[in-house]
């Protein structure tokens, strides 16, 4: 008998289960954290849409491209959260992707005009370091100092993959020489961005490639003001978030419903302490305190799209002949 | 004369070698199905074999050249402690790699102590960064696996004949030639062979200690032809040269290996007579006490640190974790299954080469296992679904060889020694495994099942490409932690993943060794 009650309850909470329409999210890892924004944004959004929102972490960025070109069109998820401006055109190319009329008036320092990818927040490379040093300020005085720094390898990590085009973007062809001189500033190079943190966190590196937004972490939630971004004079590499609906999607209303969500105040209000990043669009109550303390660089580089493929390539192999020497 | 000294049966021995040459296979078919060929190996390619192979070569001949003397004190010193150094001896191995960098970093990088110590003194201080640096972390890790494995065999070596060599008066020099080099002889190539192919598939250590990309490994390369490339049939062609060069290592330690048995005794408890005190204490108070300070530094770190974290660990760290034991015991019975009746099959066989099988699960990338198997379960079933189920699968098959070394030497021993008698008997099947074999391998089957459960715990496996969304594993959630900024909770997720792991290794070999003098 106890079984058969069972059995009933299940039977009875999957049919009412089944109601619920399902919106399966895919994003990075650090989004669906306890401290990241996934919890609040999907209570936030549950709230509203009567749908049982489910995010799926898994690695990075470039991780959830590489497991959508696995599932293919066979995908069940119905959103994709998490890719940023150099891994859009390899997005693209899947042809995965639905184009979406959702849009929003975007406060980034770039005019914004792709048709399928919505962004719902962004921020600069930046090397961060200890306020009890003197920065340089731009990539040729950090190779002629003596700062030892520790960067993430543009072969397994996206903040690696955005200083190769940080350096491409701001020298060009010169870009080799740069990384010549870097090369016995460079302590280290690790797989991810957490690794390099941690390692600069610890001591073995003077600065660590992040973000400007990564001082406002240590000042907000540790109340800890001796972190601080060196501001280049070259300008700052950008990185934008993106969130895009995939055409094979069983919910499309729904997948429209949440990248709308995703920049509104709702979201967008919870992005700059939980993902650490500036938001695509400015809520109406502002930036949360401690982010005016924050760096704010003179000039926004940032590769187009389409061209980054090729870019990639390059610097890459200039990379990797500057640093294995 | 067609005489088989025990009637182990070689059908489930070989229905478990196919199976696990099946897992690893069918993984890389699926990914090779997928792939476009046409790209072959770069340069870069090449540069990456050799270094990957250079690395793997000294890092397994320095692990375990410095394991004899260690493993050879222990053998020989019974003192306080001596117990838990036994236990922590399984403690590098077990700990996610970010964390065991660090724990290193603290010691040996550039703000470390020794650094620190350094100046104080007025010397010039030590760079960690380098070819030295990743063969220093690898050692780090494996020294004490190696000095385990070894400890294991000095203990089979049977008490008889350490009486008799004490009532002949021989010199501790002509009792290690007589007794203990034969016995290494046996055992030490398999155990090179086995961290050669650990550190085969190195990465992130590789990469950080390293210094850059002069340290690329192959691991890196198929990563990068995974992640960023999406090129799988680059990913295919190196992970078929990193099967390659695990089954050269294999082949060539099997066959460096003779084939003779050290005799059986009484299973009396064992005394060191020849281990004297006075001046020959010397060299093993020495052996031990740097292997454990190389040991225990890093590690003091890693808790030091977890201690200060614990506080900010958030609940879902816990639920975590009662998912990685759930998966790290279910690792272990699927591991006993596999393992048992291979190493009969092993042990009862002349040639010992089966024995490589058991390395092609520790050499295959766990990514291309992965991948592969998610192509493979993907049209058919949902990948969530599966996700702990391939973990615990993934982590058992990686368990494998080690277990195997663990179990195959003394197995073999039994073979020879009780063959004939348990032939007479007419002893077979579950009655044989019952009264003969698992009694006498009851340590080492301990002694395995808590290292792979271990091993399991700590592994992040393959259950970050599966993605469960519902259930997080300790490593993964620790990982997740730290790409959050909670380094601190990350330190504290990460000593309640070693305390774990110290516990399931601590339980099983304890039990292994209940009533047994080892």
């Amino acid at each position: 008998m106890k079984y058969l009650t069972l059995a009933a309850t299940t039977f009875l909470a999957t049919s009412a289960y089944a109601d619920t329409p399902e919106l399966v999210v895919y994003t990075y890892d650090s989004f669906v954290s306890d401290w990241g924004p996934g919890p609040v944004i999907e209570k936030a959004f549950e709230e509203t849409c009567e749908c049982d929102l489910k995010f799926v972490g898994m690695g990075d960025g470039a991780a959830l491209l590489a497991r959508l070109k696995l599932e293919g069109a066979r995908s069940d998820a119905d959103v994709v959260l998490g890719l940023d401006t150099s891994l859009i055109a390899a997005a693209k190319e899947t042809g995965l992707f639905e184009p979406t009329s959702v849009t929003a008036d975007y406060d980034l320092p770039i005019a914004w005009n792709d048709d399928s990818f919505v962004p719902y927040d962004w921020g600069y490379f930046a090397f961060v370091h200890g306020t009890d040093l003197t920065p340089p300020t731009n990539f040729k005085a950090l190779a002629d100092s003596d700062l030892k720094i520790v960067i993430q390898d543009p072969r397994s990590s996206t903040p690696g993959l955005g200083l190769l085009m940080w350096v491409k973007a701001a020298y060009g062809d010169d870009a080799p020489a740069i990384w010549e001189g870097l090369a016995d500033n460079v302590v280290t190079v690790t797989k991810g961005w957490s690794e390099a943190y941690g390692l600069f966190l610890e001591g073995e590196a003077d600065m660590v490639l992040s973000y400007t937004t990564s001082p406002a972490y240590h000042l907000i939630a540790e109340e800890d003001a001796t972190k601080s971004a060196a501001a280049f004079d070259e300008g700052h590499y950008m990185q934008i978030e993106v969130v895009g609906k995939l055409s094979g999607s069983d919910q499309p209303d729904l997948a429209d419903a949440f990248m709308q969500f995703m920049v509104s105040d709702a979201a967008q209000s919870v992005l700059p302490t939980t993902n650490w990043m500036y938001p695509a669009v400015i809520p109406a109550d502002g930036l949360p305190k401690g982010f005016e303390t924050l760096i704010t660089p003179e000039k926004a580089l940032l590769v187009p799209n389409d061209a980054v493929p090729a870019l990639r390539e390059k610097a890459l192999a200039e990379w990797l002949s500057a640093l294995s020497q | 004369m067609a005489f088989r000294p025990l009637a182990i049966s070689t059908r489930t021995g070989a229905s478990a070698a196919i199976s696990v040459v099946a897992l690893v296979f069918a993984a890389l078919a699926a990914v090779a199905s997928r792939a476009e060929f046409g790209s072959g190996l770069g340069s870069a390619d090449w540069a990456a074999i050799r270094f990957t192979a250079m690395q793997a070569l000294l890092s397994a001949l320095i692990s375990t050249l410095l394991a004899i003397p260690v493993a050879r004190a222990l053998a020989r010193r019974r003192f306080w402690g001596r117990g838990v150094l036994v236990t922590l001896l399984g403690a590098p191995f077990i700990l996610p790699v970010i964390v065991a960098v660090l724990g290193l970093l603290a010691v040996f990088g550039r703000a470390g102590w020794l650094n620190a110590g350094l100046s104080a003194i007025g010397m010039p201080t030590v760079s960690i960064y380098g070819l030295h640096g990743v063969v220093l972390a690898h050692v780090f890790f494996n020294l004490p696996l190696a000095t385990r494995l070894l400890l294991q065999a000095w203990h089979t070596l049977p008490a008889e004949r350490f009486r008799l060599a004490a009532q002949l008066n021989l010199t501790p020099r002509a009792v290690f030639l007589s007794l203990e080099w034969p016995m290494l002889r046996q055992i030490v190539p398999g155990v090179a062979a086995l961290i050669f192919v650990i550190c085969l598939t190195s990465f992130a250590v590789a990469l950080t200690l390293g210094g850059g990309p002069r340290a690329t490994t192959i691991e890196l390369a198929i990563y990068q032809a995974f992640r960023f490339d999406f090129d799988l049939s680059r990913a295919a062609l190196l992970s078929l040269v990193q099967l390659g060069l695990a089954g050269g290592a294999a082949v060539l330690a099997l066959w460096i290996i003779p084939s003779v048995s050290l005799g059986g005794g009484r299973d009396r408890p064992l005394r060191r007579w020849d281990a004297r005190g006075g001046w020959q204490r010397i060299p093993d108070i020495l052996a031990i006490g740097t292997g454990a300070a190389f040991l225990l530094l890093p590690l003091c770190a890693v808790v030091w640190r977890g201690l200060l974290g614990l506080p900010a660990t958030p609940t879902s760290v816990w639920l975590a974790a009662g998912t990685s034991i759930g998966v790290a015991l279910t690792s272990v019975v699927i591991l006993l299954a596999l393992a048992l009746p291979l190493a009969g099959w092993i042990a009862s066989a002349r040639q010992g080469g089966i024995e490589g099988v058991g390395l092609f699960g520790l050499a295959a990338s766990p990514l291309m296992i992965g991948t592969g198997w998610f192509i493979l379960i993907n049209p058919v079933a949902d990948p969530f679904a599966l996700a702990l189920p391939v973990t615990a699968l993934v982590n058992a098959l990686m368990g494998l060889p080690f277990v195997l070394r663990i179990l195959v030497p003394p197995l073999r021993d039994t073979v020879q020694v009780y063959g004939r008698l348990s032939q007479s008997l007419g002893l077979q099947g579950w009655p044989l495994w019952r009264w003969v074999i698992l009694p006498r391998l009851r340590p080492q089957i301990g002694f395995a099942a808590g290292l792979t459960g271990a091993l399991s715990m700590g592994d992040l496996g393959v259950i970050a490409l599966f993605a469960d969304p519902d259930r997080t594993t300790l490593p993964l959630q620790m990982y997740r932690l730290m790409g959050s900024y909670q380094m601190e909770a990350a330190s504290g997720a990460a000593l309640i993943l070693l305390g774990l792991s110290l516990g399931i290794f601590w339980a099983f070999d304890k039990g292994g060794r209940w009533h047994a003098d080892a």
